[in-house]
């Protein structure tokens, strides 16, 4: 694994509002056979340190390919998004895997998590190859599951599985966290229990949250809320106040 | 541990059925690899090392008697380091209590212990002691199958006189690791025996003191070796000399490097099988894995694990199950070898036959089972990395199916819907499907080629003992005899056939090559001892011209009508010109033939005969036996009978083993890839059998979708199995192509029926255990995954 990184770990105090991502003219055209599909079509975008952005759409609108692209896993087909500065859309497969290593926490619909491993053994997974990671044990009591660690995925219910995946994602301590409908396949409940945590780690540790999803009701949790619609940027709204999570209604 | 490889291990751990098949697979593989590698190493060895304590010569002559000032002028030719005179002669004996004769090969030594070619080593016993000149020592073999010990006595006649010997110790010698009587297609331990005795002794019971019949030669480093045989027989011809031989054709040295090559030969056509089956299991094996982990693998990466580390973990499932397999498959070898080697201290003598598995054959093991595990890991990685992590978050797309050809020919209402998803499914997938009928197939080959050569034996004894020799009892003389010998035994009660025989030593030589071998001669259209090609019809012997076998012809770069010189070792020595006539295939030795009395007319000699092969009246068959046997003009008797009976101790005892663990490796391969293929494709299929199930189907129906596809998988691949099995042996039987014997190609139908029941039963047994699965298949659960 290459020594080439990103960008070093930045520290921009909080409340600067500086960008950590900046996107610009982001296209993303999928080749599906004969048909092409475009996914983006234009997107312009800035995220910025500390805050939490709802992305809002509806499906195929194109905002899990944006948040891919955000995270390193994909690259636009036209356009460029610079984190921190850095030129991802010019970065190697390699600089990309340590940009997903060392800055960005993931957090899936379907949680992703690796069945043959415990709840513990699955945020190891991260800790083990990052460079300045909390506990395992440290990252599970943030999401309130110190009692269900040593449980494999199957023993434990959806909601606690998405907060697992939490806890994996936030254990390197990424500088952006990335929800890609972390509570797409939950209930009310469950999913009000997954948003806290994401808003507890958005609070107390600081760390710039986006969210992806469907649910307009989620949006008022947001500093910002992006609406995306057809690959293209509909509406911006700025929230004055973060709704707090547990006063969300779905 | 690294949480990733505790995955790896939970993982292997809940497939563990599949990978400990594939690891059998290994495991067999490397286990035949490492008993033929060390097997072949330790034999080699040990012969290097005897040969180089004990003083093995390197140019071995025979003559009628020389004097032994002649060794003055054998010392001085160019080359020769050392010269050893001896004397030596084949007796008949008989010990106490056993009614069956034996011959006795007679070989004289220093009276005191010294330091000689062709050293002895001395297993138990003593040396003999000067003066007391009917001291003898006994070769191992012929000890342990006579039950002999020291303090033993055995009864000889020496040149017409009986003399009892004293057996004083138990010895070994270079020149007979392998004691096969010259002329004789097995050793025979308990009817040919070597005895040592003291030099004066044996001169003095063959009239020989002050000379010689028989010397070896050790040569310096930069002799060359054919001018020093030339100058040998130049020297020893006056004298009677037989024609010197370099040690590459002496017969145990030739025995036995002519077995090495064999082993050589063959010993890597199934490991390679086996090992290739390996790296087709982990091919599939591991595919599936990546793609029902098409989502984790995409999680790792998105958690930033690069692709060196996700390709690596696919390596490491690989190196473990190969690891898992060659180490079992190290002490599977190894236990293999040292019964093979076992096997092979009942045919080859040594003073300590030293089997060890050396380090270097453990690193090859290991290497070649690594490379395996690379191989077969290759293509799923390459998957792997390649696999674009924003995709894979996603489920796979439905399988993309199309009706079949059989469909489209309009066969498809002949077929039933189960019927058509088990074509629609083999169609999608057909690079699969036809390795995995490879795959079996392999397992029914190697149930051929392990077998076959029970055939290709059986077959040979056949022809040898029942179309070839036809005679009972064989009668050899000392010196030729005249026809009056002949109408002598004619008269004995109980002969119902007679046929003369007769054997005269020659140097062959053609172009620049020459063989030290006997030309036997027979009656144009014998009744019992006959010439008989492979296809079983016999050999009318020419009234004039030689038939030789095709092996001989070969390696003599002899075609039919060239003209060959004799060099007659034997008489007045005539040197003569002779036509081959016709060229015959044999599977043992290589022999020449005449018709008698164009022999006879080439040396010009009248009614001669070395012996005689008889039809003998089974009632008078023990006296007769009997009188021959006393008969001083006798050298030997040869039963049939005898001779058959110690082939099948000897080989049809080991074959067995051999033949055992043969049906378990094909079922090891049958199973690997069955239960392998079943497993597979209840992974991939298990979501629609069990929506079928809720749909109302019962189990033997959707039984009948998965296994129907074996079935049809393994019923395809048992013809092409058989097939290749016959390739194979086709391979095993150029590999074994010797002078000592080459085996025939012949696969009975037996052995196919065996092999093709092997991989039914194997393939049935998988089909149970998959069977059991389909039937406690969780139909809820299946179909909440999503995969």
């Amino acid at each position: 694994m290459g020594q080439q990184t990103i960008s070093d770990r930045a520290t921009v105090g909080r409340g600067a509002a500086a960008a950590v991502f900046e996107a610009r003219g982001i296209t993303k055209v999928y080749g599906m056979g004969e048909v092409e599909v475009h996914a983006l079509r234009g997107v312009d975008l800035e995220l910025r340190e500390g805050e939490l952005l709802v992305l809002l759409g509806p499906s195929g609108s194109g905002k899990s390919t944006l948040l891919n692209i955000l995270g390193g896993l994909d690259v636009p087909t036209a356009g460029r998004v610079l984190y921190r500065g850095r030129d991802l859309t010019a970065a190697h497969e390699k600089q990309l895997t340590q940009y997903r290593r060392h800055h960005v926490g993931f957090v899936f619909q379907f949680y992703n998590l690796i069945p043959s491993l415990t709840a513990r053994e699955n945020v190891s997974l991260v800790t083990e190859i990052s460079l300045d990671p909390m506990t395992p044990e440290d990252a599970l009591g943030l999401v309130d599951l110190e009692d269900r660690m040593d449980h494999f995925p199957a023993q434990l219910s959806g909601g606690e599985q998405q907060r697992v995946a939490i806890a994996r994602a936030i254990a390197k301590r990424p500088d952006v966290l990335l929800c890609d409908e972390p509570t797409g396949a939950l209930d009310i409940s469950t999913g009000i229990l997954v948003l806290q945590a994401i808003e507890k780690v958005s609070r107390e540790l600081g760390t710039t949250v986006a969210v992806i999803t469907h649910n307009a009701a989620i949006s008022e949790m947001a500093d910002r809320v992006i609406s995306l619609g057809d690959g293209r940027i509909v509406s911006e709204t700025a929230n004055a106040h973060r709704r707090p999570v547990d006063e969300l209604v779905w | 541990m690294r949480a990733i490889d505790r995955k790896l291990l939970r993982d292997l751990w809940h497939i563990k059925g599949q990978a400990l098949a594939i690891a059998m697979v290994v495991a067999a593989g490397i286990a035949m690899l490492v008993m033929y590698l060390s097997t072949f190493a330790s034999l080699q060895l040990t012969l290097d090392t005897y040969y180089d304590r004990y003083r093995f010569a390197e140019v071995f002559a025979s003559l009628r008697r020389a004097p032994a000032s002649l060794v003055d002028a054998i010392s001085e030719i160019p080359g020769v380091a050392e010269v050893e005179t001896r004397v030596v002669a084949d007796v008949s004996l008989s010990v106490e209590g056993l009614s069956e004769p034996a011959v006795a090969r007679l070989i004289s030594v220093p009276e005191r212990p010294s330091s000689h070619l062709n050293d002895l080593f001395l297993r138990q016993g003593r040396y003999l002691e000067p003066g007391r000149p009917d001291e003898v020592l006994v070769s191992e073999g012929f000890a342990l199958a006579r039950g002999l010990e020291p303090g033993d006595r055995v009864s000889a006649v020496l040149n017409g006189r009986r003399r009892s010997l004293e057996i004083v110790g138990i010895a070994l010698s270079p020149e007979y690791v392998y004691t096969i009587r010259p002329g004789d297609l097995f050793p025979d331990d308990s009817r040919f025996g070597i005895f040592w005795m003291a030099q004066p002794a044996l001169a003095a019971a063959f009239d020989m003191e002050g000379g010689f019949n028989d010397l070896s030669l050790s040569l310096m480093r930069d002799a060359s070796e054919p001018e020093v045989i030339a100058r040998l027989d130049r020297l020893l011809e006056p004298y009677g000399g037989l024609g010197a031989i370099p040690r590459s054709l002496q017969l145990s040295h030739w025995s036995v490097t002519n077995e090495l090559a064999g082993l050589k030969g063959a010993g890597f056509i199934v490991p390679v099988v086996f090992l290739a089956v390996a790296i087709f299991l982990l091919n599939v094996v591991l595919t599936r894995i990546v793609s029902v982990q098409r989502e984790q693998i995409a999680a790792l990466k998105a958690l930033g694990y690069s692709n060196f580390d996700i390709g690596l973990h696919f390596v490491k499932w690989s190196l473990l199950v190969t690891f898992g397999g060659a180490v079992l498959g190290i002490l599977g070898g190894a236990w293999m070898g040292q019964e093979i080697n076992r096997l092979y201290a009942q045919f080859f003598r040594f003073p300590i036959l030293t089997y060890e598995v050396s380090a270097s054959v453990v690193l090859v093991a290991v290497a070649v089972s690594a490379a395996a595990a690379v191989l077969g890991a290759r293509s799923a990685v390459l998957r792997a990395i390649r696999l674009p992590p924003a995709e894979a978050m996603r489920p796979e797309p439905p399988a993309n199916f199309r009706r079949t050809w059989v469909e489209r020919m309009g066969l498809g209402h002949w077929l039933s819907e189960p019927s058509r998803m088990i074509l629609r499914n083999l169609q999608r997938q057909p690079l699969r499907a036809a390795f995995s009928v490879i795959g079996i197939s392999f397992a029914g080959a190697v149930m051929v080629v392990g077998t076959f050569s029970l055939d290709a034996i059986d077959w040979m004894l056949d022809l040898q003992f029942n179309v070839s020799q036809r005679q009972d009892l064989t009668v050899s003389f000392y010196l030729p005899a005249s026809s009056r010998a002949f109408h002598e035994i004619e008269r004995l009660e109980g002969v119902l056939t007679v046929e003369p025989m007769r054997s005269v030593p020659v140097r062959l030589r053609a172009g620049h090559r020459s063989r030290n071998l006997a030309i036997q001669g027979f009656v144009a259209q014998p009744e019992l001892s006959r010439v008989v090609r492979a296809d079983y019809r016999p050999v009318h012997l020419p009234a004039e011209g030689l038939v030789m076998s095709a092996k001989l012809a070969e390696l003599m770069d002899i075609e039919v009508g060239d003209e060959v010189r004799l060099e007659v070792l034997d008489g007045s020595r005539p040197v003569v010109r002779a036509q081959v006539a016709q060229l015959v295939d044999e599977f043992m030795g290589t022999a020449i033939y005449m018709e008698i009395g164009a022999l006879r007319r080439l040396l010009h000699e009248g009614d001669s005969l070395s012996g005689v092969t008889l039809k003998v009246d089974p009632r008078s068959f023990e006296e007769l036996y009997r009188r021959l046997k006393a008969t001083p003009a006798v050298a030997a008797v040869a039963l049939k009978r005898a001779v058959l009976q110690n082939f099948e101790e000897t080989i049809g005892r080991n074959l067995g083993l051999l033949t055992f663990f043969n049906i378990l490796f094909a079922s090891i391969i049958a199973i690997g890839v069955i239960y392998n293929s079943a497993r597979i494709s209840l992974s991939e299929r298990g979501r629609d059998l069990a929506s079928l199930r809720v749909l109302g189907f019962t189990r033997g129906e959707i039984s009948f979708i998965l296994l129907g596809e074996l079935a049809l998988l393994t019923a395809i691949s048992l013809p092409l199995g058989l097939a290749l099995g016959r390739g194979l042996a086709a391979l095993t039987v150029r590999a074994y192509d010797n002078e000592l014997y080459r085996l025939p190609m012949i696969v009975a139908p037996r052995t196919y029926g065996i092999a093709a029941l092997t991989v039914v039963l194997a393939s049935l047994l998988s089909g149970l255990v998959v069977r059991r699965r389909l039937d406690h298949l969780d139909l809820v659960a299946v179909l909440k995954t999503r995969e």
